[in-house]
C-alpha cells in the first residue's frame, strides 16, 4: 500500500463563508464525514484525487513486484510475494471505492490513470533490477507507505479512514518479509551482501521522495491539514520515516547512500534527530511528469491489462444480463 | 448505469454470534461473481465465515440533511433508561 504527498491539488471552495465555517468547525470537534453529508467542493476534489491517487498507486505497485513472482529463489518467498501482491490489488479496490462515494465513477477514475491525468507514487517508476530489490521495496517502500498510512487512520473523511485501517492491518508483513530478505542476503556471500547495498543505493533517495515535495514547495498541504485530510506534514513523516529506517539499516550491516547522514543532538529542540543531505526535487518532478524510466511501460501495462480483460467483463454483464431476462420470464 | 459493472456492499459475519457487519464495496455483474469477489477482496485473513452482498442501489438510506430531526428527539428521552428510576439499595440487584 503505497501513498505519497498530493500533487497539484485544488483548493478553491465557493460555498458561503457561514458553510465553510460551519464545515470547519465539525472538522475541529473531530467529527468524521461521511458520504452523504455536504462538504465543501474543494473537500471533495482533493480527496477525490489523493484516494484516487493512493489507490493508483496499489495498482501500479503491484507491477515491480510481479515481475520477480516467477523468480523467487524459493517457495516461502514465492507465497508471501504473490500474497503481498494480492493485498495490494485488494488495497487499491478498497481505496477505489472509498473514491466512489464521493462521485467520481471507477471508469473515471480508470480513464484518468490510463490517459496520465491522475497521478501514482513516483517510486514505481524506477525498476527493480535484482531480487534484492524486493527486500528493499518491502522495507523502504512499504515501510514510507505505512509512515503516511498510519496518519491517514485518523483522515477527517470515515470511508478513507476505514480503508486505511484495513490497510495498515495487512501491510506490517509486507515491510517485516522486506526486510527479512535483507537480513537473509546481508548474512549470506559477500556478493548477496552487495546486491543488498546495491538495491540500498537505488532506492533510498525515491523512498525518501515518496513523502512528496518540501511543505513550503507543497501548495496545498496547508489546507490538507486545516481539513484533517492531512494529520502531519510531508516534512515531519519524512524525518520519522528517517529516524526509524537509518538504525535498521546499520544492523543489516549497510550504508545509507548519503555522505551527509549524520546523528545531530541538537535536532528537534534538543530531541537530536538525523541531519542529511538534500533530494534531488529536480529528478522527483521528471519522473512524477511522466520521465522517469518506467512510466511508460507501467502504463502500457495497465492499458493491456484493462483491454485485455474487456471481453471478460462484457460477457459477464451479458450474461447477468440474460439471466435477469429469463427470471423475468418465468 | 450504462455499461457500467454494478456497485455492490459486502457484509461479513466474523463469526456465530455475530451479526454481518458492512465492511466495503466492490463491482460485480452478478450476485455470484460479487460474492466470489468479496470473498478475494475482503477476507484473505479469516476475516468471516459468511458474506452478504447487495446492490447498492437496493439500499434505501435516510437523509443526513434530517439526522437532526430524525435522531435528536431520543436525546431527552433520559425516561427510557434504567438509572432514570430511583430504587432503594435495600431492594437489591434489579
Amino acid at each position: 500500500m503505497y501513498s505519497q504527498g498530493l500533487i497539484g491539488a485544488d483548493g478553491s471552495t465557493e460555498e458561503t463563508d457561514r458553510f465553510l465555517e460551519a464545515f470547519q468547525a465539525r472538522i475541529d470537534a473531530e467529527e468524521k464525514i461521511e458520504p452523504m453529508d455536504p462538504m465543501p467542493e474543494g473537500y471533495r476534489r482533493t480527496l477525490i484525487r489523493q484516494i484516487g491517487q493512493h489507490a493508483h498507486s496499489e495498482v501500479v505497485g503491484m507491477l515491480p513486484e510481479g515481475n520477480w513472482i516467477t523468480r523467487a529463489p524459493s517457495l516461502k518467498r514465492k507465497l508471501a510475494l504473490l500474497a503481498k501482491v494480492q493485498d495490494e490489488g485488494g488495497h487499491g479496490l478498497y481505496l477505489y471505492s472509498a473514491a466512489e462515494t464521493l462521485g467520481i465513477t471507477r471508469e473515471q477514475m480508470t480513464d484518468e490513470l490510463h490517459s496520465g491525468k491522475a497521478k501514482y507514487s513516483s517510486i514505481f517508476n524506477y525498476p527493480t533490477l535484482s531480487w534484492a530489490d524486493m527486500g528493499a521495496v518491502g522495507w523502504l517502500v512499504d515501510g514510507a507507505a505505512i509512515m503516511n498510512q498510519i496518519a491517514l487512520c485518523r483522515c477527517s473523511y470515515g470511508p478513507y479512514a476505514r480503508a486505511m485501517v484495513r490497510v495498515c492491518a495487512e501491510e506490517s508483513f509486507h515491510q517485516r518479509q522486506g526486510y527479512e530478505i535483507m537480513l537473509t542476503l546481508c548474512r549470506g556471500t559477500e556478493a548477496q551482501k552487495k546486491m543488498a547495498q546495491d538495491s540500498l543505493n537505488r532506492l533510498w533517495w525515491p523512498s525518501l521522495m515518496m513523502f512528496g515535495p518540501h511543505d513550503g514547495d507543497s501548495a496545498h498541504s496547508e489546507q490538507s491539514m486545516k481539513w484533517k485530510i492531512k494529520r502531519f506534514s510531508n516534512d515531519a513523516l519524512r524525518e520519522k520515516f528517517i529516524a526509524a529506517t537509518v538504525p535498521q539499516a546499520e544492523f543489516l550491516g549497510l550504508t545509507v547512500p548519503d555522505p551527509d547522514l549524520k546523528w545531530d543532538d541538537g535536532l528537534n529542540g534538543g530531541k537530536g534527530g538525523y541531519a542529511h543531505g538534500d533530494i534531488d526535487w529536480d529528478e522527483f518532478w521528471r519522473v512524477v511528469k511522466g520521465d522517469g524510466v518506467m512510466n511508460r511501460e507501467r502504463i502500457a501495462m495497465r492499458k493491456a491489462a484493462w483491454d485485455n480483460g474487456a471481453w471478460v467483463r462484457e460477457a459477464a454483464l451479458a450474461h447477468a444480463a440474460k439471466r435477469c431476462d429469463t427470471l423475468a420470464a418465468e | 448505469m450504462g455499461n457500467e459493472t454494478p456497485l455492490w456492499e459486502v457484509f461479513i459475519r466474523p463469526r456465530n454470534g455475530l451479526a454481518h457487519k458492512h465492511v466495503g464495496s466492490l463491482h460485480a455483474a452478478d450476485e455470484a461473481l460479487a460474492l466470489s469477489a468479496a470473498r478475494d477482496v475482503y477476507t484473505r485473513r479469516e476475516e468471516g465465515n459468511s458474506i452478504w452482498v447487495v446492490r447498492s442501489a437496493a439500499i434505501a438510506a435516510s437523509d443526513p440533511a434530517r439526522a437532526g430531526e430524525n435522531f435528536d428527539p431520543a436525546e431527552d428521552k433520559i425516561y427510557r433508561h434504567p438509572t432514570f428510576y430511583e430504587i432503594p439499595d435495600d431492594v437489591g440487584h434489579m
